[in-house]
C-alpha cells in the first residue's frame, strides 16, 4: 500500500482525477496549497506598482493505493497532469503501514 | 449659481436662533418641486458614493486581513462626520462670514434651518443635508493615505478636527460667500473644496505616519480587484448626484454636469488603460478603474463650467495626469499614501481647478468666461485659490496629527500590523482564512 502525493498544476486537477478514476483509483484527497520551486513566483503590477508573489497557488492530491496500482496511478498522474511548462509539479510516493475504513473497521487493501 | 442662492439665504436667515419664518419667507424665493426633488434625490446618490462605494473602492485595495477596517473607517466617519455637520460644521461653512474666513455659529445644530427656510429655489434643510454628504465624502477620502496601520481612535478624532478647522472653512470660502467667491474662484462641485483638500492632508497624514510595513518591495497586491471594481462603479454613478446635484437646480445646467462627467471618467479611464497596455503589456481593470476615479475628481470643478469637447480634453488630461503622479509619489517623493488619495483626487482637483479657466471657452461648448476677466485672469485666480487651500490644509493637518499623536497615538502595535486591522482592532474578520 502506497500513499501518492502530487502536486500539481490547478486546471489539471480534473484531467488526474479522470485519469485515476480510469484506472481504477476508487477515491483521492485534494487540497489547494501554497508554494514555490524552480518556477518560484511572479509579478504583478498594480497601479504602476510591482509586487512580487512569491508563493504560487497549486492543488496537492494524495490518494492511497494497494501495491499493485502504484505504478499506473503515478504514470497516470504523470500523463494527465503534464504540459511541459515550467510548474507542472512533482509526484512523491510513501509506504503506508496500515489502513481502516471508519464505518466498518476493515483495514488493509479491503479498506481503500 | 451658488453664490446667487447663497447670498439669498444668508441674507434671510442671519443667525436666527429663534427662527421667524414669516418675515424670512418674504423675502425668500418660492420654492421649485423639481429643483427640490432633483437634490434629494442626488443626497442620496451622493451619500451613496461614501456608503458602499468609496468603502468597496478602498476594500478591494488592501489586503485581505483589513477589509473590514476599512469599511469601518468608512462607515464610522460618515456617522460622525454627519453629527459634527450638523453641530457646528454646516455653520462654520454656511452660516454669517466672518471677514470672509469662516461662518459664524449661528446655524449651529441647523439653528432656522426648519421646514420653512430656503436656499434660493430649494427649502434650505435640503441644502443643509446635500452638503452634509460632500462633508462624510472628503475626510473618508483621506482613509486611502492610511489604511492598515493607522489607529481607529486616531482616525475618528483626525476626522473630527479635520471637517472643522480644514473643511468648513475651506467650503465656506468657496460656496458659503467667503472670499474666494468674492474673488471669483470657479470650482464647480469641489476640486478646491473636496479633492485639493483631502489630497494634499492625505499625502502630508502618510509622510508623518510613516510607510506600511514592507514599503515599498515587500507588500501584498490588492486582496480583490473586483471588489474595486464594484466600488469605482458605484461611485461613478453616485458622482451624477455630486456634479449634477451642485447646479442646485434640475435644469439643463445640471443636465450638461452629468454630460461632462461621464464623459470625463469614461476618457480618463480608457486613457489608464491604454498607458498601463503600452507599458506593462496588459490593461488591467484596477486600473482602468483608477483612471475613471481620476477622470471624476478632475471634472469635479469644471462641471458647471465645460462642455463635452471640453469634458474630453480634460478626461484625457486626467488620465495621463493622474498616471503619472502615483509614481511621482511612490518612486520620487517615496510617501506610502497607500491608494493614491494624493495623486489621484488631490492631482486630479486641482489639474480640474486649473483647466476650468481655459475649457470654459464657449468656443468648446463651456459657459465663457466670468464678466471683466479673460481666462489667463481666471487662471491666476484658480492659482490663488489651490495655493491658499493647499498651505491651509498642510498647516492644520500639521496640527492635527500632532494633536492625535499626542492624544490617542497614530499607529497600531507592529504585530497588529503584521496580522492585518481586522481582528486586532475590530474583532472580526472578512475571511476565514
Amino acid at each position: 500500500m502506497k500513499l501518492i502525493m502530487a502536486l500539481i498544476k490547478p486546471h489539471k486537477l480534473d484531467d488526474v482525477r479522470e485519469a485515476l478514476t480510469g484506472i481504477g483509483v476508487v477515491g483521492l484527497t485534494a487540497s489547494e496549497v501554497k508554494g514555490f520551486g524552480r518556477q518560484r513566483g511572479h509579478t504583478e503590477i498594480y497601479r504602476g506598482a510591482e509586487y512580487t508573489v512569491s508563493f504560487v497557488p497549486k492543488v496537492k492530491i494524495e490518494v492511497v493505493v494497494p501495491d499493485s496500482q502504484v505504478d499506473g496511478a503515478v504514470e497516470a498522474i504523470l500523463k494527465s497532469a503534464h504540459t511541459g511548462q515550467i510548474g507542472d509539479g512533482k509526484i512523491f510516493v510513501y509506504d503506508v503501514s496500515s489502513a481502516i475504513r471508519i464505518r466498518t473497521g476493515e483495514s488493509g487493501d479491503m479498506a481503500l | 449659481m451658488r453664490s446667487r442662492i447663497l447670498a439669498a439665504v444668508g441674507a434671510a436667515f442671519a443667525g436666527a436662533m429663534a427662527a421667524a419664518p414669516a418675515s424670512a419667507q418674504e423675502s425668500a424665493q418660492a420654492i421649485n418641486s423639481g429643483d427640490t426633488a432633483w437634490i434629494i434625490v442626488a443626497t442620496a446618490l451622493v451619500l451613496f458614493m461614501t456608503l458602499p462605494g468609496l468603502a468597496l473602492f478602498y476594500a478591494g485595495l488592501v489586503r485581505a486581513g483589513s477589509v473590514l477596517s476599512v469599511i469601518m473607517q468608512c462607515v464610522a466617519i460618515a456617522c460622525v462626520g454627519s453629527i459634527v455637520w450638523l453641530a457646528v460644521g454646516y455653520s462654520l461653512a454656511f452660516g454669517d462670514s466672518i471677514g470672509g474666513w469662516v461662518g459664524d455659529l449661528g446655524k449651529a445644530f441647523f439653528a432656522g434651518v426648519d421646514r420653512e427656510a430656503t436656499s434660493g429655489a430649494i427649502p434650505e434643510i435640503v441644502f443643509a443635508m446635500f452638503q452634509m454628504t460632500f462633508a462624510v465624502i472628503t475626510p473618508a477620502l483621506i482613509v486611502g493615505a492610511y489604511p492598515e496601520r493607522m489607529k481607529f481612535s486616531a482616525i475618528m478624532l483626525f476626522s473630527i478636527l479635520w471637517l472643522i478647522l480644514v473643511y468648513a472653512p475651506v467650503c465656506h470660502w468657496v460656496w458659503g460667500g467667503g472670499w474666494m467667491s468674492e474673488l471669483g474662484v470657479r470650482d464647480f462641485a469641489g476640486g478646491i473644496v473636496v479633492h485639493a483638500t483631502a489630497g494634499v492632508s492625505a499625502l502630508l497624514l502618510a509622510k508623518l505616519l510613516g510607510p506600511r510595513r514592507g514599503y515599498p518591495h515587500d507588500l501584498k497586491p490588492p486582496h480583490n480587484p473586483g471588489m474595486t471594481a464594484m466600488g469605482a462603479c458605484m461611485l461613478w454613478v453616485g458622482w451624477f448626484g455630486f456634479n449634477g446635484g451642485s447646479q442646485l437646480a434640475a435644469d439643463g445646467g445640471a443636465g450638461m454636469a452629468i454630460v461632462v462627467t461621464h464623459i470625463s471618467a469614461a476618457t480618463a479611464g480608457i486613457v489608464w488603460t491604454c498607458i498601463e497596455w503600452r507599458k506593462f503589456g496588459k490593461p488591467s481593470l484596477v486600473g482602468a478603474v483608477t483612471g475613471l476615479i481620476a477622470g471624476l475628481a478632475t471634472i469635479t470643478p469644471a462641471s458647471g463650467f465645460v462642455g463635452p469637447i471640453g469634458a474630453l480634453i480634460i478626461g484625457a488630461a486626467a488620465g495621463f495626469v493622474c498616471f503619472y503622479a502615483v509614481g511621482l509619489v511612490k518612486n520620487v517623493l517615496r510617501i506610502d499614501d497607500s491608494l493614491d488619495v494624493f495623486a489621484v483626487h488631490g492631482v486630479g482637483g486641482i489639474l480640474g481647478i486649473f483647466l476650468v479657466a481655459p475649457l470654459a471657452a464657449v468656443s468648446l461648448g463651456g459657459v465663457g468666461q466670468a464678466e471683466g476677466k479673460d481666462w489667463l485672469d481666471q487662471l491666476g485666480v484658480q492659482g490663488i485659490g489651490v495655493g491658499v487651500t493647499v498651505l491651509w490644509s498642510l498647516g492644520f493637518t500639521f496640527v492635527i496629527v500632532m494633536i492625535c499623536k499626542a492624544v490617542t497615538g497614530l499607529r497600531v502595535r507592529p504585530e497588529d500590523e503584521t496580522t492585518g486591522l481586522d481582528l486586532p482592532s475590530h474583532g472580526e474578520r472578512g475571511y476565514d482564512l
